[in-house]
């Protein structure tokens, strides 16, 4: 008889975390080839075109690129939030609070001011409002014990529909011509593109420096080891005096903060006016958490991640096409890889041995 | 205005339906320890299976009955993750809601927008309903809105009044102790996250067969997620998840009450997701500790540990 016996596993190198990692993908993509193959649809063929679709052409890696952008930037925030086990769902929310704010920075003086200051106020402004949305949910908690998960999703109806209440009302521009949505932002507001390319590099460049600074703030300061303490021991943490409301306020603010950035690059990157919320966020607050859970939570490893899944944002696009498959595609397998990925934690906190006994 | 408020009430009960039987279906989970952020995915799976079938077949009740199988065995993954291998609850479920979500998108894309010419004839009570005003809000409903009080004062009674319940609870609150009484935790655990997906689902096959009598992708519009809400208002109990999701039904229509006020309906829509944080405040508010969640909930369960 064969038996089944786990163990915990304490040391856990990099190399079997990526090896974990790798593993959990490859078992993702076996089940994403069934349900392809129910759907009438060749896996093998559909999974080529997905990675060609993003990465085997010039136009694709741009593209990709371009919507690595706000995956990253959300992404690194959400490492911070999710270590201290703030379990952020609103980071949709917080960039269409970012976007929000950058307009109205952005229309209100972007006539009178030159792009070197006008740029830098308008991600300022973008870093505000997404930060102010994402303490409430801080507040909230501390304050009021109200759970996250359901403050943070309450949030980004809320503000969705604050937006759309913004555009068909009192922002609604006559430059739309009668459509949602706000003029045009002037030229000194709008982000400079990599020629022939959607990428705005300005965003970009920030998504990057983020992410190694977040690193730094997670490893390297006493704020990012409070923010470790409180998701990994938070008795302990009591214990040592530190103040949780603070800690979990200054980590929202970084990461809604991060998420209104993703806000302003989409709206003054490439949108150039504040549309339906739909057109400036395509669930990027959603798929970022898939991307921040594949980085395993470190700061730095979200810039491949978020490259990673932008890919398949742009493949999924590319499949839709050419296999005449529904956008829900791309859902279905990034959901698949987010639960073999958590699966896969299991393997790599346990030993697994196999026992052969004549009983 | 009698008319106009009788038949907010009326419309209230009607969307207050999907929120009851969700609420019920969670807090059966939540009280076995497991949180199930899964629900509005699930939700989703229910309301297409439930249209599909019903479609095709052209029995409602059947539709019904599939999306329950369905939704009951898509919640196995989350069962599987959080209780075998003692995954993070809140990712595995939302992990599961962008599955279900999906998985409900590409099945349903044949079927968006055609309209179901099957109709579930409302339930008239002989008697009562001919009580002025509460015959016309109570007793002139479709049969989801009696299932679904039924189910609630079911669920109530059997999670209070009998042994399974009881060891359902003791799982929930100390999983350690249940287990020396000979209770299997894990076993309980499954049959709690998957009886929670048979609710969710059947909530999802009322909008789409009964509530919209259509398939869109995303129907569900956030009502799982308000579910899970409400599973706090209610106190993890299925009795006063009724009145808790009628409250909130009446969120949903009142904003079609003030439109002609000229207010923007944007705002309004806004009604139930702010009403839902305002309410959590005001429990809080008034006395955190009756916020008595199951002790382990979200707590993965390893056997033999101290």
């Amino acid at each position: 008889m064969i038996k089944i016996k786990t163990t915990d596993r304490y040391n856990i190198t990099a190399l079997r975390s990526f090896m974990t990692n790798i593993f959990s993908l490859l078992a993702a993509l076996v089940v994403i080839s069934i349900i392809f193959l129910i759907a009438g649809v060749n896996p093998f063929f559909a999974i080529s075109e997905i990675f060609s679709g993003s990465f085997g052409s010039l136009y694709g890696i741009k593209e990709t690129l371009t919507k690595a952008i706000p995956l990253i930037l959300i992404g690194t925030g959400l490492t911070l939030a999710f270590r201290a086990k703030f379990w952020n769902i609103g980071a949709e929310g917080q960039m269409l609070m970012g976007a929000i704010f950058a307009t109205w920075t952005g229309l209100t003086f972007g006539e009178s001011l030159p792009s070197y200051i006008i740029v830098p106020l308008i991600f300022l402004a973008g870093f505000i409002g997404g930060a102010l949305w994402g303490i409430i949910p801080a507040i909230l908690k501390i304050k009021y014990s109200i759970n996250e998960v359901i403050s943070t999703l309450m949030l980004n109806y809320i503000c969705a529909e604050f937006l759309t209440m913004l555009i068909v009302g009192p922002w609604k521009g006559k430059e739309r011509f009668g459509f949602p949505g706000t003029n045009n932002f002037p030229d000194s507001a709008i982000l400079g593109l990599i020629p022939g390319s959607r990428i705005h590099y300005a965003t970009l460049i920030l998504a990057v420096i983020c992410a190694i600074l977040l690193c730094v703030v997670i490893y390297k300061t006493r704020f990012g080891y409070e923010a470790r303490v409180v998701g990994e021991n938070p008795d302990a943490g009591k214990y040592a005096g530190i103040n949780f409301l603070k800690t979990s306020l200054i980590l929202m603010a970084i990461s809604g903060g991060l998420a209104g950035f993703a806000g302003v690059g989409e709206v003054a990157g490439i949108h150039h006016y504040l549309g339906y919320p739909a057109s400036v966020s395509s669930g990027y607050g959603f798929t970022a958490i898939i991307v921040a859970w594949l980085a395993k939570l470190n700061p730095v490893y979200t810039v491949i991640s978020g490259i990673f899944f932008a890919g398949i944002l742009v493949g999924g696009d590319a499949i839709q096409i050419s296999l005449g498959l529904p956008a829900a595609t791309v859902e279905i397998v990034n959901g698949t890889l987010l639960i073999f990925l958590i699966m896969g934690d299991y393997f790599l906190n346990h030993k697994i041995t196999l026992q052969f006994s004549n009983k | 205005m009698e008319d106009i408020i009788i038949s907010t009430l009326q419309r209230a009960m009607v969307a207050g339906t999907p929120l009851l039987l969700a609420t019920t279906g969670e807090v059966i989970c939540e009280r076995s320890g497991i949180l199930n952020l899964g629900v509005e995915g699930v939700m989703a799976i229910g309301a297409v299976v439930a249209f599909i079938v019903t479609m095709t077949t052209g029995q409602p009740w059947l539709g019904v009955l599939a999306a329950i199988a369905a939704g009951m065995a898509i919640s196995i993954i989350h069962a599987f993750s959080s209780i075998t291998l003692q995954a993070n609850q809140v990712v595995s479920g939302l992990a599961l809601t962008m599955l279900g979500l999906g998985l409900s998108g590409m099945i349903g894309k044949p079927y968006v927008g055609k309209p179901l010419s099957i109709k579930m004839e409302d339930w008239v009570i002989p008697y009562l309903s001919d009580i002025p005003y509460l015959g016309k809000i109570l007793f002139s409903q479709g049969p989801f809105f009696y299932l679904a009080i039924i189910l609630a004062f079911a669920s109530w009674f059997f999670l209070e009044r009998t042994l399974l319940g009881v060891q359902i609870r003791s799982t929930g609150e100390n999983p350690k102790a249940a287990e020396t009484q000979g209770v299997n935790v894990s076993k309980l655990r499954y049959f709690s996250v998957i009886i929670g997906g048979g609710f969710s689902a059947l909530a999802g096959a009322h909008l789409s067969i009964s509530y919209s009598k259509s398939w869109i992708e995303g129907m569900t519009a956030g009502r799982g997620w308000i579910a899970i809400a409400l599973t706090i208002f209610a106190l993890w109990n299925p009795g006063r998840a009724i009145w808790a999701a009628f409250l909130f039904g009446g969120f949903f229509v009142v904003q079609y009450l003030l439109q002609p006020l000229g207010i923007s309906p944007n705002f309004l829509a806004m009604l139930p997701y702010v009403a839902t944080l305002f309410i959590l405040v005001l429990i809080s508010l008034k006395d955190p500790r009756k916020l008595n969640a199951p002790a382990m909930l979200a707590e993965p369960y390893k056997r033999g540990e101290r």
